[in-house]
């Protein structure tokens, strides 16, 4: 049933200053890509991605942003939150070679996308961007596996001096990418949606909005002609992207109101 | 052949099934979508003056039986939202443009927007059960309605529903007063006011405690209302309430309904369940043998 599932948090790991991972029992299948809405007791609700599928293990990993944020980061071994979902499509993999980029707190669904697609004994590259190194997370994890694991900061300080999308675009180059899967701040994504249209190369990219039933009804998260990023979504096809002009345009906040994103 | 076409005074609707307020309603594309769907009309978020966030999270839950929620109004404002109506194309189905305000000044205003933005017609939010200041609060008292409905129909001249709460004491008193002012036609129910405890936290999960229940659990109540306000006026009758299936529909067209809304089935049979009632209610007609679907409004009375 669509609720919150009270559950007691299992472990909580720091992975930056600023960003943690709580790992809670929670049994119901979960693929990457696919999100929890988490309930925080007297504070909020809010929507996060799934990013450690262990068996019955789940878990989220998070930066704080705001006050929701800030009150999860400042909870403790056996509190409890609520939890619903899973929600969404997830990621479905496609192709023989696939770069998976993810930018800022994207990391955090890119990488158990990455450890799921390996299951597939394919080649598979990942870039892991940031502003910079103090805010990368999930390197050690991910170069454990057998893909090949890129970094990018914005100011250099650790790996490639750039975006994320210069980096893909010389990584394309070197190698026969068939699929890249993304998720990160959405104009990084909109750039590496052009790569990809340019390049044909397909694109899966997962879109963020402001989440309120998370069912399909509210119409809170709609973009484009209709499309519920909570149903048809989070996960959108180059194709799908194509056709939704508020990729990379706008967002709407919890009135309804559009705001633009564009730089 | 089966006739579905169905009448709300002049506003004449290819088929009885209308998408809810508060469903899918918050931008142009997701209104367009469901109009291609098979769905006669689609009601807009409902509108108020000013930008309003809404209630913070959890604003949903499900329940064994039904739904609830507590938005809390939340919409751009009348001003940002002409831009959405303007996008939809009516070629395919009716718009019903849903407003709140506080008083007689407000519903004014909006109403003389929402006109000019192009709607087919008005529904006043006069019950939402949630919402502090608007709503219910002011739904409740007859007076308050029908000077409102009354300075609503001197703004515009489209047609005005009015959505009415079954929260109250009694609902055929409501209704009258908005017959009274002027009002096309009666629109219920909305959604009956409810809470869900959750037990191990030991508090209420909705950020607003209280919320407005919906789904399949509040049919009976539906219906009870759609039933009696029928003998109470003359006027036509939306019904709304916990319909997911084709029998529902013929129910609430038997208690006195003209049409009916469709919100929470979206959640139980997707977006598709405008479909699938068309289809079911042409089945039941033609095993019943009838074939226009105006024979049957009201025929519960006996």
């Amino acid at each position: 049933m669509n609720q919150p599932e009270i559950v007691k948090i299992e472990s909580i790991q720091n992975e930056t200053d600023s960003i943690k991972t709580i790992t809670f029992f929670y049994k119901l299948e979960t693929i990457p890509g696919q999100f929890f809405m988490i309930w925080i007791p007297g504070i909020d609700e809010i929507p996060m991605s799934v990013s450690n599928i262990n068996n019955d293990n789940k878990a989220i990993t998070f930066r704080v942003v705001g006050d929701a944020t800030k009150s999860l980061f400042n909870l403790k071994k056996h509190d409890l939150i609520g939890i619903r979902g899973p929600y969404g499509n997830g990621f479905s993999f496609h192709g023989n070679h696939h770069l998976f980029i993810g930018g800022g707190t994207g990391i955090a669904m890119i990488a158990p996308a990455v450890e799921s697609c390996l299951l597939r004994d394919e080649p598979v590259d990942v870039i892991l961007g940031a502003k910079t190194k103090d805010e990368l997370f999930f390197i050690k994890r991910l170069q454990k596996t057998d893909a090949n694991v890129h970094i990018a900061t914005d100011d250099g300080s650790k790996g490639y001096k750039g975006y994320t999308s210069k980096l893909t675009e010389k990584i394309i180059k070197e190698k026969q990418i068939d699929t890249i899967y993304t998720c990160g701040p959405e104009l990084m994504m909109k750039s590496i949606f052009e790569i990809c249209i340019k390049n044909n190369i397909s694109l899966q990219a997962s879109l963020e909005r402001y989440m309120k039933c998370a069912v399909g009804i509210c119409g809170q998260c709609c973009i484009g002609e209709g499309l519920r990023v909570c149903i048809e979504g989070p996960i959108f096809s180059d194709k799908q992207l194509l056709d939704i002009s508020d990729f990379g345009v706008f967002n709407r906040n919890a009135s309804g109101k559009k705001k633009n994103i564009q730089p | 052949m089966v006739s579905l076409t169905t009448c709300i005074n002049n506003l004449e609707l290819k088929n009885p099934f209308i998408l809810a307020s508060g469903i899918m309603d918050e931008d142009a594309g997701s209104m367009k979508r469901i109009l291609q769907e098979d769905a006669a009309a689609v009601v807009t978020k409902s509108i108020g003056l000013h930008e309003r966030n809404g209630h913070s999270n959890p604003t949903f839950l499900e329940l064994e039986h039904g739904l609830l929620n507590a938005m809390g109004l939340p919409n751009p404002g009348i001003d940002s939202y002409g831009s959405e109506i303007k996008k939809i194309n009516n070629d395919n189905g009716k718009i019903i443009g849903s407003i709140f305000g506080s008083n007689v000044e407000e519903f004014e205003i909006l109403s003389e927007k929402m006109q000019n933005y192009g709607v087919n017609a008005l529904e006043l939010n006069l019950s939402c059960p949630h919402a502090k200041g608007y709503g219910l609060e002011i739904g409740q008292d007859p007076e308050e309605i029908n000077k409102i409905v009354r300075a609503v129909k001197q703004s515009v001249s489209i047609p005005i529903f009015v959505k009415l709460s079954p929260n109250v004491n009694d609902i055929c008193m409501l209704a009258k007063a908005a017959e009274q002012g002027g009002a096309d036609a009666i629109v219920a129910i909305n959604t009956v006011k409810a809470m869900k405890i959750d037990i191990e936290t030991k508090r209420p999960i909705l950020a607003n405690k209280i919320g407005g229940y919906s789904g399949k659990a509040i049919k009976p109540i539906g219906i009870r209302n759609v039933y009696e306000i029928f003998e109470a006026i003359k006027i036509p009758i939306i019904g709304v309430g916990g319909i997911t299936k084709g029998e529902d529909v013929i129910e609430y067209i038997m208690a006195g309904a003209s049409a009916v809304q469709v919100g929470s089935g979206i959640y139980y049979n997707g977006i598709q369940i405008f479909t699938q009632l068309k289809e079911q209610v042409i089945k039941w007609m033609t095993q019943n043998n009838y074939q226009n679907i105006k024979e049957l409004i009201g025929v519960a009375h006996k």
